[in-house]
């Protein structure tokens, strides 16, 4: 089973994330992530859901989401060229005999230190499901006291408006 | 010109066509009320919401415009769920119109509060919460729009109380509809139309498996003109019934869970199946792996959802059923012999015909009251019914002449759909006999709409085929629960002959097969009251053929 990435274009309206989490739910499909917000158009709210699924299960559920009315469009951009990004913030113990390790892997990373409290560090990273995966492992053995993830979101590369 | 909210929308309502409201009045529509109360659209009190929800569903199937409800918020709105659950399911255009407490209420908990939106989120193709006293025409066109378009539906729209209440400057416009993400389907894909007309035209043992689709899209015509061309058989799911005349020579009558072993068997035999305006449902497919395990698949559907949903097809066809069958036509090289396949489908109809055996005396059978109705009203009559083995013995030995006449609820199954739904649609249709065929459960179930039905001088005739059991419960008690009939025996029950006169209504009790055919009549004749008729059944006849869940189409139950 694949992990898909599915750019949906909504009306902005309140109860539109109800009407698409409840399609989900309602037919049994498994949502990863969910990001929303609005585009460049203010009446069009724009989510990325990442949803498993073998290929029959992904296009059974882009042809429900299409039957919601304030569903405009709905494109799996898995297979295409992507710049897609999560954003995690994660705050670690960080006493101040480590700091400086920690400040090694943040800049390895190309992550930021955004907060300095007496004990602890908090970090911001920006990047592809599979860096901040890495970020997040590689922050473990220093004791993460508390971690805050993003759904993922994404645009295709290239010319023009994709979606 | 000031209107108040209430009048816009009485206003909306008649530019949208709608004539008959069903509806029951409380709090917070007391402005539709006031408005309704010096409006010339007719609005039918009914007893019970559901009822209302009920009534406006069968007045949509049996005329094919969109039904239109009305009720109060908090407990009158979650009334009507069951009612747009069952129009969902059977996707039958309806638009419920619910008050809902004042604006500034909302989120509260006020008395008489429910989020009637959140709750039908699941079971209605789109609702709307009005916000604005001055979006009612924008939200009532649309709602007519989503309700009535592509594949049909419910639409429910919350009207908040003050909102009603409120004046503003109005004047009578055409409303555009402007939806980016609802596109109404037009037109199909031709190339998809040459390639399925090839294989029909190459098919040695076709078979058409027809379904609410054809009857929703108006298609009758062009399913008699396809059958008819190519001399193709035709077996109906329940929904679809009504599509094809059940006294064709060509009708194989329903197919499924509860099909005639003919058109199981046409089915399992079939070189091709031409599936129109269906979703292969299981009690349609049965064991879905080996159903028509040696045909390729057409499949027509409005909704491209429905498309490879639970079977892979060879040809899909999205669109209008009507547009693409006529499109197919079109391409058809007439035959005029009935070949092999149908000396086969013959010797099947002839060796296993729907039979039913004889009982004690005091009772009757009850497939032989549905056959004498079949013959008095000459297949003519609008049939209602309730959910069980009386629906299943509907289908099997009504046989439907017109489409719209059979009224039922398919897909969720609701006991005590049937007497809300003859109600409207003895309103819609009063000059045709209307008869709801019920159990002696079912009816139980909304029976305080026969107050409706006396006060309305509707003359529904109500044919109880009484077994003092909850009778299809009982019946897959005997076949798979070892005869332990738990909580089935519902020998406990009201006088019903009693109790239709009390409410106003004729009643009449037969317990003799002789007197079937008289009792009928009589209740035919019928133009002021309802009627019921407590027909007393033989207590265990079951409903057969009969496929087990899960189980291959051509293992049925029931002697051959």
């Amino acid at each position: 089973m694949k992990k898909h990435t599915l750019a949906i274009t909504v009306e902005n309206r309140p109860g539109v994330l109800t009407r698409v989490a409840t399609l989900f739910r309602r037919r049994g499909y498994n949502i990863e992530s969910l990001a929303v917000g609005q585009t460049e158009n203010p009446s069009i709210s724009r989510m990325t859901i990442v949803a498993t699924g073998d290929d029959k299960v992904i296009e059974q559920v882009s042809k429900q989401l299409y039957k919601l009315v304030d569903v405009i469009k709905v494109v799996d951009i898995t297979d295409e060229r992507l710049v897609e990004r999560e954003l995690i913030l994660i705050k670690v113990k960080a006493d101040p005999g480590i700091r400086s390790d920690i400040v090694q892997l943040v800049e390895i990373f190309r992550a930021r230190i955004v907060d300095i409290g007496k004990d602890t560090l908090i970090i911001e990273a920006t990047g592809d499901t599979g860096k901040i995966d890495a970020i997040e492992d590689s922050l473990k053995p220093f004791g993460i006291l508390e971690l805050v993830r993003t759904g993922k979101i994404a645009i295709v590369r290239g010319p023009g408006h994709n979606i | 010109m000031k209107l108040k909210g209430a009048e816009i929308l009485l206003q909306c309502l008649k530019q949208e066509g709608v004539d008959t409201i069903f509806g029951y009045p409380g709090g917070t529509v007391l402005p539709i009320y006031d408005a309704l109360y010096n409006s010339d659209i007719n609005h039918i009190l009914v007893r019970h919401e559901q009822g209302a929800a009920h009534a406006a569903d069968a007045y949509a199937r049996v005329t094919g415009k969109t039904g239109v409800c009305l009720a109060t918020s908090g407990p009158g709105a979650t009334n009507l769920v069951t009612g747009i659950a069952t129009a969902n399911m059977d996707s039958i255009p309806l638009v419920c119109f619910t008050g809902q407490v004042v604006s500034p209420l909302i989120g509260k908990d006020a008395f008489q509060e429910a989020d009637i939106t959140g709750i039908t989120m699941p079971i209605t193709k789109h609702n709307y919460v009005l916000e604005r006293t001055e979006d009612v025409p924008r939200m009532v066109k649309e709602a007519f729009y989503i309700a009535s378009t592509n594949r049909p539906g419910p639409v429910v729209v919350d009207l908040p109380k003050d909102l009603m209440e409120k004046e503003i400057e109005y004047e009578p416009y055409n409303t555009e509809i402007n939806l980016r993400g609802y596109r109404v389907m037009k037109g199909c894909n031709y190339g998809q139309v040459v390639s399925a007309a090839e294989l029909i035209n190459k098919a040695e043992r076709p078979v058409i498996y027809a379904g609410g689709g054809v009857v929703s899209s108006g298609a009758s015509e062009e399913l008699k003109e396809l059958a008819e061309k190519r001399k193709i058989p035709v077996t109906t799911t329940l929904m679809g019934m009504s599509a094809f005349p059940g006294t064709s020579y060509l009708s194989l009558g329903m197919l499924g869970m509860h099909g005639t072993r003919y058109a199981n068997y046409a089915i399992g035999e079939c070189d091709l199946l031409i599936a129109v305006g269906v979703r292969f449902d299981d009690r349609v497919t049965g064991k879905i792996a080996e159903f028509a395990p040696h045909a390729r698949i057409i499949h027509i559907d409005i909704d491209a959802a429905e498309i490879g949903k639970n079977v892979d097809v060879n040809i899909p066809i999205v669109g209008q059923v009507k547009e693409v069958l006529s499109a197919i036509n079109k391409r058809l090289n007439p035959v005029e012999e009935f070949g092999e396949w149908h000396r086969i489908i013959d010797r099947w109809k002839a060796e296993y015909p729907l039979r039913y055996g004889t009982c004690a005396e005091g009772r009757i059978m009850p497939q032989h009251v549905i056959e004498k109705i079949s013959e008095l009203t000459q297949g003519e009559a609008i049939i209602t019914t309730e959910v069980g083995q009386n629906q299943m013995w509907a289908a099997h030995y009504y046989r439907f002449k017109n489409p719209r006449s059979f009224v039922t609820s398919g897909g969720l199954g609701t006991m005590g759909f049937g007497l809300p739904a003859a109600i409207g649609a003895k309103v819609a249709c009063p000059n045709l006999p209307v008869i709801d065929i019920a159990g002696d459960g079912s009816i139980q179930m909304n029976i305080q709409e026969l107050g409706t039905a006396v006060a309305y001088k509707l003359p529904v005739i109500v044919c109880i085929l009484n077994n003092q059991y909850l009778g299809m419960v009982r019946q897959w008690q005997s076949l798979f629960y070892g005869g332990r009939f738990s909580y089935t025996d519902i020998s406990a029950q009201p006088d019903f002959v009693k109790l239709a006169e009390a409410y106003g209504a004729i009643g009449m009790r037969v317990t003799d097969t002789q007197d079937v055919d008289g009792a009928l009549r009589e209740a035919l004749q019928l133009t002021d009251r309802p009627i019921v008729i407590d027909f007393w059944v033989d207590r265990m006849a079951d409903v057969y053929p009969m496929v087990a869940p899960g189980e291959s189409l051509l293992n049925m139950l029931g002697e051959e």
